[in-house]
């Protein structure tokens, strides 16, 4: 391999948010960029980004992104020098970085040798453990009889987690809780590996009930330098996707900082690693008020570039793409160890489009409206960051992975960055794709979270308090009334007076009752959380009477009005309290955001004082579903995407919750379970359909 | 265009005192109106409200599009009329927007004595659906009543305009072209069993609507059958088996979605034309109204003003501005809909019913709506007068508004009297909706010009006896007749009888005239012919 191998043309082989920015610094330095794109990207942002773009093939991933052959004949007829693959798809792929020299062509990333080192879990592990890199307790055999996997993991001792060898970032992944479930949870595995990774191998591990997910960023180039570029606490996480990543670790001391890292670039240089990489360690959290020292574990070696890497960016000042890009050129790394510093605390906020009131469904949609709104924020530009794939008028396809953007933020300290990610968050303007936005501001706004409780199942542990069905505030209905009143006054389709849909009524004020429920809940006559706001508007009036009711609550009395701000933002007054807020509509439903404020109560619990997001149903007349009642005998798909499997015989009896099929969506395997003793008439598809959302799936009869 | 310029002055004694005086009576009116609102007692409704049934208001609020402006009927019928309180008569009656249509609802209250028909009940249906009839609306009847009222069904059951005018109306509307749908939401019992079986389409509730020409105790007494109400006529029974109603609903809110469904089905086209302009709002505020017009009837106002706070842009061109200037008429729009406009602006005379015959046959040509603003005590009398033949002139005004096929709006301001109301479109000339404001007075003739002929027949009567009639004496016999005719000439008492379609707050004047203009356009635009005219 030759000390330097310049290039003037880059070819990302990614798409979203990844390939921008990977782009933007290739930009800087004065490369040309090619983007490569399949039908369902066409018109994406990366491809309007790029000085030009290749398309690879159809929609699926495995006829585009994944295909090697395509890429790298994108590469020839673009003619790049080098392939930066961003992350996820080909990254981590050996055959890929070997196709990219046999091409000729410059991979920015490892050696094919590292990813194949520690691509395969097992024998990575192996590796580590001969250089002296602490190991968590488990299974790497080769051996992959179901039997023997079962005996290991009682031999380990459950919990245990199930991990496909070749897998990463959640997917062929499962905690295992006990002997029982283990067969149907090892199926499940096998088949999304072999969906994700055509690969099926597996690995066991036992599974620690409070460690912490504290990852090493380390960087080698070419000449033997290896540095830390200090650690990431991503243990926020979801079904083990991270959700918030944070840089420095909190809690972290220089002692441990040091052996960490001198350890993961020991585990980098034991595997002649070169490029950027990060090694993740599970770091056990001390209880109480232990005096043992932290242990630390290796988990497992990234080799390519971190989704969460920005943290790590905004803390040191460094890009790390452009690191990255000199490496490959064959440049000495450009600091060494002694001149790297922590400046601050940095978070990042991942933002899906997935619904994490509807158990994280994945969204589909076009984003009508996609920006931050900075200013109306107040907040300081070079304190934000947003790295987006996305831009107003996009469309978010089931194609591919439901991450957006990121929303990355720099503070002086954790506390200040912390608060700069609440308002950043808040000043989301996102329209037409529901998102996860109102989770991550329950999340970072959480008491817990502030205080640094930080463990892997941070989510699961709080899960009363971040998914507890919140009581929508007087306030809040009020506010959502506000504004279907006056969305009413502008459906005006003709000048007919009786098309004003201002609520006339003889010797008395104007009346509009305007009805709202939780949009979670089924839309028929009577939901739960149904709340009437009964607006009343005398002639001589400047402002609304609203009264609040709905079942169990108190009814409330509110003088409101409204004063349109600029673009989505209004400013609501209620009884001379005067709030500002984005509101718009997504069909339906009316979406309040503003600044999230959970406050400790006086007994101490957890309230939430102004919500974040808040999401309600407008009731409109012709849109409530009379007919819901009806369709109780059919299971629908709940978004777009592909039948896996059919997992009974129709005829055969059921029991209610037990699965019936499995589809896939996202690359995210969703279960149909039965909705009541019975069994299922006959299904409407076979696997591999590809089915869309409100397909009827099945056919089902309760047993009477 | 010509603008109307206004020259009031707000700050003036006379403006502010006229203004107290209005506000008090708009203020009753409102607070009457809440009250009547709130239909039968506390314990009926809760009795109606533990079956899960809405109030009948809440049912109109289910059925109406989103915001819909509501045009109550009737508002104030039976007030004050029996021995007994029958708050809005037990129906209420209205035009509102289903499915963009704009529909008559007439919907019985059951809080009120069961929703039983008493005889101002019948008429109260009967004038919704003459109003249907005349605007080509479709009806929605939301049914919940106990029938006739059976102590007075002397008054309810056997003549042309008691009940069974009510199906005669649903066959010959159907026959027009006119959809009749009900929807039963309580029981429909004997002759009330007609109206969802009259009807083109019906909606029935489970457990709540039940229709059978005899109930159970009768079905027990007359064939020992013993049978439960929802077995013998409930929804399962007509929508499976018998077929006498269409659509099977489970509760109220799904029963009124359902009827919603029907009207967004009817393939509807209004066939009214007319040539509208942007609507635009009157440069005047209307509530300068109560301080222009006030409540002494005896202190005139001018026309002008008014109609300045009613027409779009104030604007409005007069027609023969300088003869017979006690009529004001000229064209103008409201809501956007050209008008043609008649108003009093003192005593009728001659001149002033020649320039109101040809206003009417300008627009009754050209097949613009007619609005008449009454304000009149009536032609000018005397021998001048009776000698060149104001008769005659009056009859031509009356025949002209008799005769006339336009639709015709009438809105009483002031003083209602004598042959006054019948050339300025009086309720005995079919206008299409008829309304009165709250200062406004309805009679014969004035109490105290009435009072003054009948002491005036007594003296001559007595003087021909041979007796004396003290001053005291004559005033004690006029008190009596001055103060019914006060009462009987007010406007609550003549809306509780149903001689209008509602007292109305004259702010909102302009939005009712609006909104029963756009209606109107639902029917066709009619050829006028007309009478011989006396010349």
């Amino acid at each position: 391999m030759s000390a330097t191998s310049r290039f003037d043309t880059l070819l990302v082989a990614n798409r979203g948010e990844i390939a921008c920015r990977v782009m933007r610094t290739a930009r800087r330095m004065g490369l040309r960029t090619i983007a490569v794109y399949s039908d369902a990207d066409a018109d994406a942002r990366h491809v309007r980004e790029a000085d030009e773009a290749i398309r690879l093939g159809p929609a699926p991933a495995r006829e585009s992104y994944l295909d090697i052959s395509k890429v790298i004949e994108a590469a020839r007829r673009s003619g790049a020098g080098a392939i930066h693959p961003g992350y996820g798809f080909l990254s981590e792929n050996g055959e890929f970085v070997q196709a990219c020299e046999e091409a000729g062509i410059v991979f920015v990333g490892p050696p094919a040798s590292a990813i194949a080192a520690m691509g395969d879990k097992s024998a990575a592990k192996a590796r580590m453990m001969d250089a002296g890199v602490p190991l968590v307790p488990g299974y790497h055999g080769q051996d992959q009889n179901d039997d023997l996997l079962r005996r290991e993991a009682g031999a380990i001792g459950y919990p245990v987690l199930l991990k496909a060898s070749a897998g990463g970032g959640g997917k062929g992944m499962r905690v295992v809780e006990s002997d029982g479930q283990f067969q149907a949870a090892l199926d499940g595995c096998r088949r999304e590996s072999r969906a994700a990774f055509g690969d099926d191998r597996m690995l066991i591990e036992k599974y620690l009930t409070q460690p912490r997910h504290v990852e090493v960023q380390v960087f080698c180039d070419r000449h033997g330098n290896g540095v830390y570029l200090f650690e990431r606490d991503c243990s926020v996480q979801r079904r083990h996707q991270k959700v918030l990543e944070e840089a420095p670790a909190p809690g972290m001391t220089e002692a441990l900082r040091q052996q960490m890292g001198e350890a993961a670039v020991r585990a980098a240089r034991e595997i002649g690693y070169v490029g950027a990489g990060t090694v993740e360690f599970l770091l056990d959290a001390p209880q109480g008020q232990s005096q043992e020292p932290q242990r630390f574990y290796f988990m497992e070696m990234n080799t390519r570039l971190q989704v969460e890497h920005p943290v790590t960016e905004m803390i040191t000042g460094e890009d790390l793409v452009e690191w990255q890009l000199r490496v490959a050129m064959g440049e000495p790394l450009p600091k060494d160890q002694a001149a790297l510093v922590i400046d601050g605390h940095s978070f990042e906020a991942r933002l899906y489009a997935e619904d994490a009131d509807n158990d994280f469904l994945p969204a589909t949609g076009q984003l009508t409206r996609f920006a931050l709104d900075l200013q109306g924020a107040a907040l300081d530009e070079r304190e934000v960051r947003l790295d987006s794939g996305v831009d107003s008028g996009d469309s978010v396809s089931m194609h591919y992975d439901p991450m957006l953007a990121k929303l990355i933020v720099h503070g002086p300290d954790r506390a200040a960055a912390l608060a700069t990610l609440n308002r950043a968050l808040a000043a989301l303007d996102i329209q037409g794709v529901v998102t996860n936005r109102g989770f991550l501001q329950r999340l970072a706004s959480h008491p817990a979270f502030k205080a640094a409780e930080l463990d892997t199942r941070f989510i699961e542990r709080h899960e009363s308090s971040l998914f507890a069905r919140r009581e929508t505030s007087a306030q809040d209905l009020a506010s959502a009334a506000l504004i279907a009143l006056y969305q009413l006054a502008g459906e005006r389709e003709s000048q007919s007076p009786w098309d004003r849909h201002d609520g006339f009524r003889l010797n008395g004020p104007r009346r509009i009752r305007i009805a709202l429920s939780d949009p979670t809940e089924a839309n028929d006559l009577a939901p739960a959380s149904l709340a009437i706001v009964e607006g009343r508007h005398g002639i001589d009036d400047d402002a609304w009477q609203l009264s609040v009711t709905g079942a169990n609550r108190e009814p409330h009395q509110f003088t409101a009005c409204l004063t349109d701000l600029s673009g989505d933002a209004v400013a609501i007054t209620l009884d001379g309290h005067r709030r500002r807020l984005l509101a718009r509509r997504d069909g339906n439903v009316i979406v309040l955001t503003s600044g999230s404020g959970a406050v400790q109560g006086e007994d101490g619990t957890l309230k939430q004082e102004t919500s974040g997001e808040t999401r309600l149903l407008w009731r409109r007349i012709d849109a409530i579903d009379a007919s819901a009642r009806e369709s109780e005998a059919t299971l629908t798909a709940p978004m777009h995407g592909t039948v896996v499997a059919l997992l009974v015989e129709p005829g055969h009896p059921v029991q209610r919750g037990d699965a019936l099929m499995v589809m896939e969506a996202m690359k995210m395997e969703h279960t149909l379970n039965a909705p009541d003793d019975g069994s299922v008439d006959g299904f409407h598809f076979v696997p591999g359909d590809s089915v869309g959302q409100g397909d009827v799936l099945l056919d089902f009869s309760a047993s009477e | 265009m010509a603008t109307l310029d206004s020259s009031i002055n707000p700050r003036s004694e006379d403006f502010q005192a006229r203004e107290a005086a209005m506000r008090l009576e708009v203020e009753h009116l409102q607070e009457l109106t809440e009250r009547i609102q709130q239909g039968g007692g506390n314990k009926a409704r809760e009795r109606h409200e533990s079956r899960g049934k809405l109030f009948v208001r809440d049912r109109i609020d289910h059925l109406l599009d989103e915001g819909s402006p509501f045009l109550e009927l009737s508002g104030l019928a039976a007030h004050e009329l029996y021995d007994t309180e029958v708050p809005a008569a037990g129906v209420v009656t209205g035009i509102g927007r289903v499915s963009g249509v704009e529909c008559v609802i007439v919907a019985n209250d059951a809080t009120v004595k069961g929703g039983t028909y008493f005889p101002i009940t019948v008429k109260k249906h009967l004038r919704a659906q003459e109003i249907a009839r005349k605007h080509r609306l479709p009806c929605l009847y939301l049914v919940d009543s106990g029938g006739a009222f059976l102590p007075r069904q002397d008054e309810v059951f056997p003549d042309r305009d008691h009940f069974g005018r009510i199906f005669y109306n649903q066959a010959t509307m159907s026959a027009e072209g006119i959809p009749q749908i009900a929807v039963v939401m309580g029981s429909c019992t004997a002759g009330g069993a007609y109206v969802p079986a009259m009807a083109d389409e019906s909606i029935i509730v489970r457990e709540q609507g039940t229709i059978f020409l005899g109930g159970p105790p009768l079905v027990k007494a007359a064939t020992g059958e013993t049978i439960s109400a929802e077995d013998l006529g409930g929804a399962d029974v007509h929508t499976r088996v018998s077929g006498v109603a269409d659509h099977y609903a489970d509760n109220d809110a799904h029963a009124l979605m359902l009827a919603r469904r029907c009207v967004a089905r009817l393939n509807w086209q209004k066939r009214g034309s007319l040539t509208m302009a942007e609507p635009r709002a009157p440069k005047y505020a209307a509530e300068e109204l109560y301080g222009i017009v006030g409540t002494d009837l005896r202190k005139p106002f001018e026309v002008r003003e008014v109609i300045a706070r009613i027409v779009d842009g104030s604007d409005f061109d007069e027609f023969k501005r300088y003869y017979g200037d006690t009529l004001v008429t000229g064209f103008a729009h409201i809501h956007g809909h050209p008008v043609g406009i008649v108003a009093n602006n003192g005593v009728l005379f001659s001149e002033s019913a020649l320039k109101g015959a040809h206003f009417i046959e300008l627009c009754a040509q050209r097949g613009i709506p007619l609005v008449f603003l009454q304000n009149i005590t009536g032609f000018m009398v005397g021998s001048k007068y009776e000698h060149e033949g104001i008769a005659k002139h009056g009859a031509k005004l009356v025949t002209a508004v008799a005769c006339a096929r336009v639709p015709k709006f009438t809105v009483l301001i002031g003083g209602s009297f004598g042959a006054g109301n019948y050339g300025m479109c009086g309720r005995a000339y079919d206008p299409n909706l008829l309304f009165m404001w709250p200062n406004a007075r309805i009679s014969v003739m004035g109490g105290e010009q009435a009072a003054g002929v009948l002491a005036q027949v007594k003296r001559e009567q007595m003087e021909r006896a041979g007796e004396q009639w003290s001053a005291e004496d004559e005033e004690a016999f006029k008190q009596p007749t001055r103060e019914q005719y006060e009462h009987q000439g007010h406007p609550y008492y003549a809306s509780a009888r149903l001689w209008d379609d509602g007292v109305i707050d004259p702010a909102q004047t302009r939005d009712v005239l609006g909104l029963s203009l756009a209606a109107a356009m639902n029917a066709e635009n009619e050829p006028t012919r007309f009478g011989v005219f006396r010349m």
